[in-house]
């Protein structure tokens, strides 16, 4: 069982939590003129590294945020959250 | 004439009341519903003008920091998110209160919904309180970490629930539709520490 950092509530199950995918995914400034295999590559593609991750997770079962972690795929090991709206930190 | 078709209303957990008081008999745990209890579900950022007022105008500022309460007796501020709280007071209490809040909040982005129906309270007090929500709950309930004043949300058994740190134990605030569910669930968990 992972534990993870709830930036509001402090670690919390990782039962209490929902994973949300690839953080720092912008929304296309203009979709319109985007074109399908553009469009696809916004919607489907994600990065998939071994190593440091940043994705995001909604602690569903506490205070309901969204919220940023930054994850090592390959240790599971949790380098640090942050809140929507707050950059990466640049140590992690 | 309405008064006599009217259906007498029945809490949730109004069926465990008699096993809740043979459990508590031993005097090491006390498992009781508190029925009925006003809840207003309140959204506002904390930093509007909105908030304070809100705050002075039902008398409990309302708390800022993650997982605690403000308040007491008559009215509670439980801080279920950094812009939700749970306000929790006496039966009969919701119509005043979503009235002050609506006031209070003037024209601002401010969301009140009475929502006194969604949850029961369960009562889990006593000094194995502790030891029997540890067979289903996750956080750390010793008193220097999760003692009175403190609230949170989390899953017991793995239902969702709002606990409240109380003097001499624990509320547990379970949406209604649960509440049999982890009543019954309390009940089992409580076996080992019921005398007899
Ligand atoms: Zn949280």
């Amino acid at each position: 069982m992972l534990l993870i950092p709830c930036p509001w509530c402090g670690p919390r199950d990782e039962a209490e939590f929902h994973y949300g995918g690839q953080a720092h995914v912008a929304y296309p400034e203009n979709p319109a003129a985007l074109s399908d295999e553009e469009w696809a590559r916004y919607l489907f593609f994600r990065d998939n590294p071994k190593g440091l991750f940043a994705e995001r997770w909604s602690h569903t079962a506490g205070c309901r945020r969204w919220f940023n972690a930054v994850r090592d795929t390959a240790t599971n090991e949790i380098h640090a959250v942050y809140r929507v709206g707050e950059p990466r930190p640049v140590s992690a | 004439m309405a008064d006599s078709t009217a259906a007498e209303r029945r809490s949730p957990a109004a069926a465990y009341a008699a096993r809740f008081e043979a459990a508590s008999a031993g005097g090491g745990l006390r498992l009781a519903e508190i029925p009925f209890l006003t809840r207003v579900n309140l959204r506002v950022d904390p930093k509007s003008p909105a908030a304070e007022r809100i705050g002075t105008a039902i008398g409990v500022p309302l708390p800022v920091e993650p997982g605690t309460v403000a308040g007491g007796g008559g009215l509670e501020a439980l801080w279920l998110g950094p812009d939700e709280w749970l306000l929790v007071g006496p039966d009969g209490a919701a119509p005043g209160l979503v009235a002050r809040l609506t006031e209070a909040a003037g024209g601002e982005h401010v969301s009140v919904v009475d929502v006194s129906a969604q949850r029961t309270t369960l009562v889990v007090a006593g000094e194995r309180a502790r030891d029997v929500l540890a067979h289903g709950c996750a956080l750390d309930l010793h008193p220097r970490v999760f003692g009175p004043g403190r609230c949170a949300q989390t899953m017991l058994a793995r239902a969702g629930v709002v606990l409240v740190a109380d003097e001499d134990g624990f509320r547990v605030l379970v949406r209604s539709s649960f509440a049999g569910y982890v009543a019954e669930w309390l009940l089992d968990a409580s076996v080992e520490y019921v005398a007899g």
